[in-house]
């Protein structure tokens, strides 16, 4: 309890009733660790009550926990075995306060799992085991408690480590050991010999704890320093944050994720502390560069050779504590580290009874409260993240919706496997780069009169695309004319070989996966037909951005028009050239009436969305069944 | 010399807690009691920015205070560059409905001169979060606290539906009309305070010493109105005298503070209702 070296922490977890907070009062008893008078209080506040002495009374500090007999909320404690301090942390059994049990278990390094003997396995047993295991605990004890109450049955015992065992080895636990224990007695706790358990040899409770390694330190880890905020103080500009993983030196040069800016450390800053030139995992500081790039909270430095993954899309296992279902393909926020952006579940995996370990099924989209589930995430924008059994710092996360944390969970892999992206032969597809993108290639053809919106709205359009973390590029007559199309003049076979390479070029896009928003005047129909039956179906989406030519010829914007009049320009479109308007086009925007350019790319939005081409749609996302 | 490597850790986290919460919410203000635990982390907020103290700092005098507290917060207040604002129930003051003037019990007393002004001031002052400098190992219910703590406008602790905190990441997005507790000492014990107060030689009240007292055998260990606090019989006229009287002793540290004694829930009911 009074020491200068860090507690262990423990976290104790199981099914309601199985005597978790007995065995903490029963920890601080045997080690005398219990404060003056706090034994005789609880026994007090027992007899007040009218019932037998209950150790549960002493981390259960909230009346309606006293009231009611159980645990709400997670407590901590302190006390000392001869080795060394512990935090004891007391996690709620019920279901309904599982994130009262997570919060608790998220800090702990190490974990003993407690079952009634009497009551043998239990859902919350299961349920908290993989919880623990999602949160990355890996050192766990089974204790069994209340022996005495099975006449400390060397039988019942064997039969809940057989049965258990089977479960935590499918969840990859693996126990360093069974102890069978009486709390309420204080047998296998801590210094009492259990007399009744003859027939048990191993170590008591606290012999176990004393077991546990100390948590690894990240200092022989790549650095990670996710930045926290960026302070102006005294004429510095400091980037302050915690050294997440490895160390820092001045005068490294440090890559920041995402976007790789470098720059090279000039000092670190600390106040009322020894001047050091590192800084080790786990200190809170802030360093000044040598030059002023853009940096700012969420962006994560490294060492140039160890930067961590950059990406928009990873794989994960999540835990849903929410009161409203996890959906997929609506956005939430996601926090790792310091950064925070927006995500959708493109793919929910499965879903695992996080109780039976069953498979709830395959094909649901909502995850449930409690559901544990492997997904595959989206984010709006690259961040930085690796697996989280590499640097946990930067491989965990919690999902918010609306104001709650409502789920957390653990990075299994960056973007995904090479094997699934390079599955046709060796050949990159279409359908691997659609699926590395999270949406569907596709060419939006304007079609229109000189002046009828087009190149507005494919700038609105392009703008919409991208927030919503669209890969799009436009092209447009004018700017394709100065390359592409430089030696082509504007008589009618120039103007249908321009709009062939416009086509081809279109079609590679769509190839790569993107949106191509390709805005040109092309009159005539059988030229846009020709580019259309080069793409598959669904690829070419036609837009009429429809104005007369009277329209169009008021607004001449860019004073064609009254060149064309004037006889200055040859085969000008609707003046001495015809239009074909098209004759099934798949939208059709009529610009003379009120709608904006920013109205019209919306309306071409909700066409893409409404059709799935944003969405990764499922049959390109399920891994195939060859390789 | 003690190893302090744990000491490295506490404020390693604390700061990181505070620098959180600094980047989330605009309106922030520190409460300072000028005890040892609210001086510590006033000192870490200097740590965090590196020397500066970038909110107000709000002090709830319930007039009651000991003299020595209010000298030594004007004078800190003074060398540290601190934009103080001290709260005051004036009405219940003068009005005579105090616990020591026998018009109020204990509990209602701290309620009316320590809650009902902290909400003032924080009106007053339009702060969206404060900071707040209690530990888990106080007493059951602060064992309970999350480190960001949300509470309603009427300041009400829903502790039967807290946040999930998983690892370090809070619960930073509230509906308006939310205000919020940050307790960035939540992980700290008794023992820790002191060992930080004698490695980094923070500031401290005179009353926690034996030697202020008339004959030198009595010292405070927990500070609050003079009326409701107690000294305990102890020597410890140094630091490390306390450090060492701490961890020889099993005696609670609350001990000497009566209105959490009234009654099984007292302190609860306080927390809840928006006490500190």
């Amino acid at each position: 309890m009074k020491s200068e070296t860090t507690p262990l922490k423990i976290v104790i977890v199981g099914h309601v009733d199985h005597g978790k907070s007995t065995l903490v009062g029963r920890f601080l008893y045997e080690t005398d660790s219990l404060e003056e008078g706090k034994y005789e209080a609880i026994k007090a506040t027992c007899e007040r009550r009218g019932v037998p002495f209950e150790w549960a009374f002493l981390m259960d500090a909230l009346q309606a926990e006293r009231n009611q007999n159980i645990t709400i909320d997670t407590a901590q404690i302190w006390f000392e075995s001869d080795k060394r301090p512990y935090t004891i942390i007391d996690a709620p059994g019920h279901k309904e306060f599982l994130k009262n049990m997570v919060t608790g278990a998220a800090q702990a390094d190490a974990a003993l799992l407690l079952i009634a003997a009497d009551e043998g396995i239990q859902e919350q047993s299961r349920r908290h085991c993989h919880m623990l295991s999602m949160l990355g605990i890996e050192q766990v004890t089974v204790v069994v408690n209340k022996m005495d109450l099975v006449d400390y049955d060397q039988e019942r015992f064997e039969n809940i480590i057989s049965e258990y065992t089977e479960f935590l080895n499918e969840i990859g636990i693996e126990p360093s050991s069974f102890i069978p224990i009486s709390a309420r007695e204080g047998d296998n706790v801590a210094s009492k010999p259990a007399e009744n358990m003859a027939w048990y040899d191993g170590p008591n409770v606290v012999q176990v704890l004393d077991a546990f390694e100390t948590p690894k330190t990240l200092e022989n880890r790549p650095l990670r320093f996710p930045i926290q905020d960026v302070y102006r103080f005294d004429e510095r500009r400091i980037l302050a944050g915690r050294v997440e993983a490895g160390t820092l030196n001045v005068g490294d040069e440090l890559v920041f994720t995402p976007h790789g800016k470098t720059a090279r450390v000039q000092t670190i800053e600390r106040w009322s502390a020894p001047a050091s030139d590192t800084a080790h995992a786990g200190e809170s500081i802030g360093v000044t560069l040598d030059e002023q790039i853009f940096v700012e909270r969420g962006h994560v430095a490294s060492h140039a050779a160890e930067a961590p993954e950059e990406t928009s899309r990873f794989r994960a296992n999540v835990f849903w504590m929410g009161k409203q279902d996890l959906l997929a393909n609506r956005p939430y926020k996601l926090k790792l580290a310091t950064q925070e952006v927006e995500c959708t579940i493109r793919e929910v995996v499965r879903i695992i009874d996080g109780s039976t370990l069953e498979v709830v099924s395959e094909d649901r989209d909502n995850i449930e409260r409690y559901d544990v589930a492997e997904v595959i995430l989206e984010t709006k924008r690259p961040i930085a993240v690796e697996r989280h059994d590499q640097t946990p710092e930067v491989g965990r996360f919690v999902i918010v919706d609306e104001y709650d944390v409502a789920g957390g969970g653990i990075v299994l892999e960056p973007e995904l496997h090479q094997e699934n992206i390079f599955w046709h032969e060796g050949k990159v597809a279409r359908k691997d780069r659609e699926r590395l993108n999270g949406h569907r290639g596709a060419c939006v053809w304007l079609t229109g009169l000189s002046g009828a919106g087009k190149s507005s709205i494919a700038v609105e359009l392009e703008s919409q695309l991208h927030r919503r973390g669209i890969h799009t590029y436009i092209l447009d007559g004018d700017n394709v004319r100065h390359g592409l199309g430089a030696d082509l003049g504007f008589s009618a076979a120039d103007r249908d070989e321009h709009i062939r390479r416009v086509g081809e070029v279109s079609k590679l896009f769509v190839d790569a996966g993107t949106i191509v928003v390709s805005a040109f005047i092309s009159p005539y129909q059988r030229v846009r037909d020709r580019v259309r039956e080069s793409m598959e179906d669904g690829q070419f989406i036609e837009v009429h951005v429809d104005a007369s030519v009277e329209a169009c010829e008021e607004r001449d914007p860019k004073g064609l028009y009254e060149k064309a009049r004037a006889g200055e320009i040859d085969n000008f479109t609707g003046i001495s050239a015809p239009y074909e308007a098209p004759e099934n086009p798949e939208i059709v925007i009529d610009t003379v009436t009120d709608e904006s350019a920013a109205k019209s790319a919306a309306k071409i939005v909700d066409f893409l969305e409404q059709g799935g081409y944003l969405t990764m749609m499922r049959e390109a996302v399920v891994k195939p069944q060859t390789a | 010399m003690p190893d302090y490597s744990h000491l490295d850790e506490l404020e390693a986290q604390s700061i990181f807690i505070i620098r959180e919460a600094f980047n989330k919410f605009d309106n922030l203000g520190m409460l300072w009691s000028m005890g040892k635990d609210s001086s510590v982390l006033l000192w870490l907020a200097r740590k965090a920015f590196f020397g500066h103290v970038p909110f107000p700092v709000m002090h709830v005098d319930t007039s009651y205070k000991i003299p020595e507290m209010i000298q030594f917060r004007d004078e800190l207040a003074d060398q540290w560059n601190l934009d103080l604002r001290v709260g005051q129930n004036k009405a219940e003051i003068e009005a005579g409905n105090t616990f020591p003037v026998g018009n109020a019990t204990r509990v209602e007393c701290c309620s009316m001169l320590k809650k009902d002004a902290l909400q003032d001031l924080i009106a007053a002052n339009d702060m969206h979060a404060i900071f707040l400098g209690i530990r888990r190992d106080e007493e059951g219910t602060r064992a309970k606290e999350r480190y960001f703590s949300p509470r309603d406008k009427d300041f009400a602790w829903d502790f039967k539906d807290q946040p999930p905190e998983l690892w370090d990441q809070f619960k930073t997005d509230f509906e308006p009309g939310t205000h919020l507790r940050i307790h960035p000492l939540l992980h700290w014990t008794e023992v820790n305070i002191w060992e930080y107060i004698d490695r980094e030689r923070i500031p401290t009240l005179s009353l926690y010493f034996a030697d202020s007292s008339d004959d030198g055998t009595m010292r405070y260990r927990s500070l609050g109105c003079a009326p409701c606090t107690d000294g305990i019989a102890s020597t410890a006229n140094t630091v490390p005298d306390i450090i060492a009287e701490l961890k020889a002793t099993k005696v609670s540290e609350r001990s000497t503070r009566a209105q959490d004694q009234e009654s099984e829930d007292a302190f609860e009911l306080l927390r809840a209702s928006g006490y500190m």
